[in-house]
């Protein structure tokens, strides 16, 4: 593809490279934006990577292993949108991804990303791992296979696979089961909901996955659906629907919060504890929801929620979006954007530091366990703040 | 040249002297009222020329509906009195130069809001209570095509607003809109005061916003549940030229079950934003902005007012910020409805 | 070549250190008109130990460096002319130290200017810092290096008028330090030792300022932006020389551009007001605007055009994209405030002849001791034909400046040539010597400010 079939061709060049994307919402550093804070080269800013698109695809450059990982270590997290001044500053994410598209076409990509998409591809996961474990993650607690209940319970491949994210996926059904909620789980016919997928650029994979799962919900009458991750909810809700795919779709923390306000659902006392909350890019930046998870923390009787220096729109990715939690473009380094992100929620004075994403769940822990931060504050899904 | 349906026998015959007594900013004993009066429908020199504020107030209180505010604009252009300084006058005149291409023009089929120059509010009307209207132009760049123009009633200049008009109502037109329900009220003023007044043709019919609102709340009845506040309203200049409409905010009050505090600045007697009278020529004006604002806001906090809600966005600009310092929050009309209804408002 | 990439990722890290294509296109490019200017390696230090490695590294092996801030100057001020290695000196952002009561700062030279803003806000609402009017990614380094000004101009001066001490690794590699840190005594004055700064304003070719003391000022908890419209230019000059007589209001800018149409022809003169209190607001609006400037109002040659308006810091400018192409580049000149209406009526004329709608901006600098005046032209990254045209009109422009006997703010290399060939004779020499003195293999950031 040249520039001229480019979907963004007649934007992508008005980029100034000023920067702003790189900040947070309250200016205070110039790391906001993952990959940058991560690599701190110019080539990793949004402004560096819109302007190495246009030159690849005006063929000033060719294409690179380093180019391909210089596009897939953007998150789409979402921070450049919300900070550009210009107006296309909507298309930012969709400008980086048509471009990863475009490789995908051209069938040139790094090793993990092709890794990613061929797990998905032949075994509906990116982990590689048989269908049939899928629900491996309850682990003797009775959860009932999805028949017509109220509510399907959409675990997606982290909580089904990742034995961090499981405990949350456990958290989460035990909840729901306290409240009385009729909900089933697909099991080993679940399949990847296909965020990511899409974020990395593989569109005809993502619409195989979109018209699987569409196909599976309505042939068991799905009607609500409950995410454990926001990746699958912001899919869902906002994608889906151009497939043909209408269902009521919640994020499990909107769920919980309603149950908490009709007294379905108890929390705990956490007297004395000091919690800070990490907002998930699918959650927050992308669907704007950003009270709810808050909300759910202040039902805890006794704890005291404290503001990271980043937070809602301002926050600061974990570095795990558009499949990095398996490609790692970002890890390894003091620097990680996850690593980055404990020491702030360790400086803000928090014990606790609660997720509402499985991707951020597994990412923030490993890199409290990389900073030696074990002792001082502790990653959990705000499911398990109620067990 | 369009011209202005004035009858100087009906004001020469009047006795009530009501546009120039009851003005809340010139000190006036009816006599001198009634001379001055006089010599402005003579086309004399007048006091009253340089000292009006262009509040919009006469044209609701003269009770012959003969437009003594126009004239007033009228002879003041004629006479090159200008109330604004030169420069601001023509950085007035140069804000409504359409300038980022031509409207891409759709036909509407059903009735349509106007937005005039405040796309920017476009988010406030993404709502239910708008959801059977099609907004007429969404595109900013392309806002000073849908400009009513009357705000030059401010400016002396009241000839422009006839000559661009023409376009804009081309404009419209080429829409084949039917009905347009005016988000400001100072458009609907323009199609149908001003218009009449000067014997424009307007090829459409117009809806007041809170004649609309009212209607919709009607309709969404039961959704809403009563907020409970005490409201100050913020009654525009323009409302002036629709008193008529006025009535259906203490309609809409009761719809959404909001309290209209008791205070001074009411109905009639409802006190200017300032935003135009901070610049203009005449000494001391920036004080006396300061001045009625402050009364107004006083005013506001002594009779227990929560919130002050606005139509004009130009009120809104001025008022809101200072309103909000006191403790007493602004809102927009439509967006206290919106409450009313479930809806959030940021 | 090898030998010195691989150094520099001794130095630095594999992390931070590139010769690989991508890198080498996004550093040889900088937003404005210049061509590009391919360095051959990229470095990014996090400290002063790790800078002053790379200058000794390019000094063994005669490889040319250009330190880089936010590379925000337009001028292609930071393009590596000779190759080499571009410094990144972002890395290099902590905040040192804050003296409250004696109001400075002491940062690494790398750090944001929207950092420094967003910290003290938080932390000593109280203080301000002067903040340019570029995006908030320039850094402190990079705006001294160019003689920057920020919001504090009016009445503080250039924002190396600001500064209370200097680190700076020289072009051989050893640290100075000037002012009273130089004597170990902290970072409170640049006085009252020998004046030996010879690094502000240089572009970074006779050295690398990497700690700077920021001197803070007063914030008033309110902070409002007044504006004042006059149509005849001519009165520009006298009523900014009045509003400095007065003394009560800060940043202090005329502004007129074509597009949008509101103030084509018209001049906008915005002024910050500020204030712990509204009294205090009010006695200085009052002061300004009912007896400062009344005359004007009554006679109708100028208008209050807007009052308590908000100036976020910091700011969002959106003039990179009036072309809807992504780019703008301005000269800068430093000329009497009497400049400005010759300078908006030629600005104007060459902004015709380009078909670039004119945008010209004087900001005082002192109490109307300079202004900061700066013609703008947009053009779209994507049309070569637009480039050429503001590349020309730039060129045009520098040398009106030098016709009118202004001073070219950062210029870009034609610019500078311009200044040098009229610059007497003996300062011209002198400054080729300080150079030839601090950096004997000439690898400093080479052809800025190149004697000939």
């Amino acid at each position: 593809m040249s520039l001229t079939s480019y979907k963004h061709k007649d934007v992508i060049h008005r980029c100034f490279r000023c920067g702003y994307c790189k900040f947070p919402t309250d200016w205070s550093s110039v790391t906001n934006c993952p990959a940058y804070a991560r690599y701190r080269l110019e080539s990793y800013s949004t402004g560096g990577r819109l302007w190495l698109i246009r030159a690849w695809l005006n063929d000033e450059i060719k294409w690179s292993e380093n180019l391909a990982k210089i596009l897939y270590a953007c998150t789409s997290c979402k921070n450049c949108a919300e900070k550009c001044p210009h107006n296309f500053n909507v298309d930012i994410v969709d400008m980086i991804v048509a471009a990863r598209t475009e490789m995908v076409n051209q069938g040139k990509l790094p090793k993990p990303v092709k890794n990613f998409l061929s797990n998905i591809h032949l075994y509906g996961n990116p982990y590689g791992i048989s269908a049939k474990k899928r629900s491996a993650w309850v682990n003797g607690y009775p959860v009932q296979d999805y028949t017509n209940q109220e509510y399907l319970f959409y675990v997606g491949c982290e909580g089904s696979y990742d034995s961090r994210a499981q405990e949350a996926a456990i958290a989460v059904a035990k909840l729901l089961e306290s409240a009385g909620i009729s909900f089933g789980i697909l099991g080993k016919d679940e399949i990847s909901d296909g965020n990511d997928v899409e974020m990395m650029g593989e569109d005809g994979l993502f619409e195989e996955l979109a018209d699987k799962n569409i196909r599976q919900f309505k042939e068991l009458g799905v009607k609500n659906i409950i995410t454990l991750s926001p990746h699958a909810y912001n899919t869902f809700k906002n994608r889906y629907p151009e497939f043909d795919g209408e269902f009521n779709v919640q994020h499990y923390t909107q769920v919980i919060k309603n149950l908490i306000r009709q007294g379905k659902i108890n929390p705990p006392q956490l007297e004395g504890k000091r919690i800070t909350f990490h907002d998930p890019c699918f959650l927050g930046r992308w669907n704007g929801e950003y009270e709810t998870p808050r909300k759910i923390l202040q039902a805890f009787k006794g704890a005291q929620v404290i503001e990271m220096q980043r937070s809602r729109s301002g926050a600061l990715c974990c570095g795990g979006g558009s499949g990095n939690f398996f490609t790692d473009f970002l890890g390894g380094s003091p620097e990680s954007p996850s690593r980055q992100r404990v020491r702030e929620a360790h400086e803000s004075g928090a014990e606790i530091l609660a997720v509402a994403c499985p991707s951020c769940l597994v990412m923030l822990e490993e890199a409290v366990t990389a900073e030696k931060l074990d002792q001082e504050i502790q990653v959990k899904d705000l499911s398990e703040l109620f067990f | 040249m369009y011209k202005l349906s004035f009858d100087p026998d009906l004001c020469f015959s009047c006795e009530t002297n009501d546009c120039l007594n009851k003005c809340q900013h010139i000190e006036i004993d009816p006599e001198t009222a009634r001379s001055e009066r006089h010599k402005i429908v003579r086309g004399e020199d007048s006091f009253v020329l340089l000292d009006c504020v262009t509040c919009y107030a006469c044209e609701e209180y003269c009770p012959n509906n003969n437009h003594p505010f126009y004239l007033i604009v009228q002879r003041q252009e004629e006479k090159g009195i200008a109330p604004l300084p030169e420069p601001i006058v023509k950085q007035g005149v140069q804000v409504g130069i359409p300038f980022r291409g031509e409207p891409v023009i759709e036909k509407i089929d059903k009735t349509a809001l106007n937005m005039g120059v405040f796309s920017s509010l476009i988010p406030r009307v993404e709502s239910r209570l708008f959801e059977d209207l099609t907004i007429m132009s969404e595109d900013p760049r392309k806002m000073f095509h849908y400009f009513c123009q009357l705000m030059y009633l401010h400016y002396g200049k009241i000839s422009l607003i006839g000559e661009r008009l023409e376009k804009i109502l081309e404009t419209i037109a080429a829409h084949e809109v039917k009905k347009i329900v005016h988000f400001h009220d100072e458009c609907y003023g323009t199609y149908t005061s001003f218009a009449s007044a000067y014997g424009i043709e307007v090829p459409f019919e117009s809806i007041h916003l809170f004649e609309y609102l009212h209607g919709r709340l009607e309709e969404l009845k039961e959704d809403i549940k009563p907020l409970g506040y005490k409201v100050a309203y913020q009654r525009p200049c323009s409302s002036r030229l629709s008193p008529d409409k006025h009535p259906f905010v203490a309609k809409i009050f009761e719809q959404i079950g909001v309290e209209a505090v008791d205070r001074e600045y009411v109905d009639e007697n409802a006190m200017c934003c300032g935003s135009t009278v901070l610049a203009q020529k005449k000494e001391g004006s920036r004080q006396y902005c300061n001045e009625i604002q402050q009364k107004n806001i006083e005013d506001m906090k002594q009779a227990g007012a929560q919130i002050c809600v606005f139509n004009c966005p130009a009120c809104m600009q001025t008022l809101g910020k200072p309103v909000a310092q006191s403790g007493i929050m602004p809102l927009f009309l439509s967006d206290l409805c919106r409450l009313a209804i479930g809806e959030k408002v940021s | 070549m090898n030998a010195v990439y691989n150094a520099l990722i001794d130095i630095v890290g594999e992390d931070y250190t590139s010769n690989r294509e991508e890198e080498l296109f996004t550093y040889s490019k900088d937003l404005g008109t210049s061509p590009p200017q391919r360095p051959e390696y990229v470095a990014a230090p996090k400290n002063t130990a790790q800078l002053q490695e790379i200058v000794r590294l390019a000094n063994r092996e005669k490889v040319a460096i250009v330190p880089l801030g936010g590379g925000m100057t337009l001028a292609g001020l930071a393009l590596p002319l000779k190759g080499g290695i571009i410094i990144d000196l972002k890395r290099m952002e902590q905040i040192i130290e804050v003296n409250e009561k004696g109001r400075y700062m002491v940062v690494e030279a790398g750090i944001s200017q929207g950092k420094i803003t967003s910290y003290l806000k938080k932390n000593h609402p109280g203080l301000m810092h002067s903040e340019p009017g570029a995006p908030p990614a320039a850094t402190v380094g990079g705006n001294l290096a160019i003689h920057g000004q920020g919001d504090l101009a009016h009445p503080n001066g250039f924002n190396t008028d600001m500064v209370n001490g200097l680190e700076v690794v020289l072009p051989t590699g050893e640290i100075i330090l000037l002012g009273s840190c130089a004597v170990d005594s902290g970072w409170y004055t640049m006085h009252p030792l020998p004046n030996m700064d010879l690094f502000m304003g240089w572009n970074g070719t006779t050295g690398i300022i990497t700690k700077v003391s920021l001197r803070l000022f007063p914030n008033k908890k309110i902070r409002e932006m007044d504006l004042f419209t006059v149509e005849d230019e001519n009165l520009v000059p006298e009523i900014l020389y009045e509003i400095s007589h007065l003394g009560l209001t800060g940043d202090l800018i005329a502004t007129s551009s074509e597009l949008p149409p509101m103030m084509n022809r018209l001049h906008s003169i915005t002024t910050m007001v500020t204030g712990d209190t509204a009294e205090e607001i009010e006695f200085k609006r009052h002061m300004l605007f009912d007896v400062t400037l009344s005359k004007y109002i009554r006679e109708g040659t100028g208008g209050i055009s807007g009052v308590s308006q908000d100036r976020p810091r910091p700011m969002v400018s959106k003039s990179s994209d009036w072309k809807k192409g992504g780019g703008f580049e301005y000269v800068g000149a430093i000329v009497p405030v009497e400049f400005y209406p010759e300078c908006y009526r030629r600005g104007a004329e060459i902004s015709e002849r380009h078909d670039i709608p004119y945008t010209v901006l004087g900001r005082v600098i002192g109490s109307s001791h300079g202004m900061m005046f700066s013609w703008s032209y947009a053009f779209n990254r994507a049309d070569d034909d637009t480039v050429r045209h503001a590349r020309e009109a730039l060129h045009e422009t520098d040398e009106m400046v030098m016709e009118m006997k202004g001073t070219i703010w950062k210029p870009a290399v034609f610019g500078q040539q311009l200044m040098m060939e009229q610059m007497d004779k003996t300062t011209r020499e002198m400054m080729k010597k300080i150079k030839t003195m601090l950096d004997p293999n000439g690898i400093m950031n080479p052809g800025n400010w190149e004697v000939r």
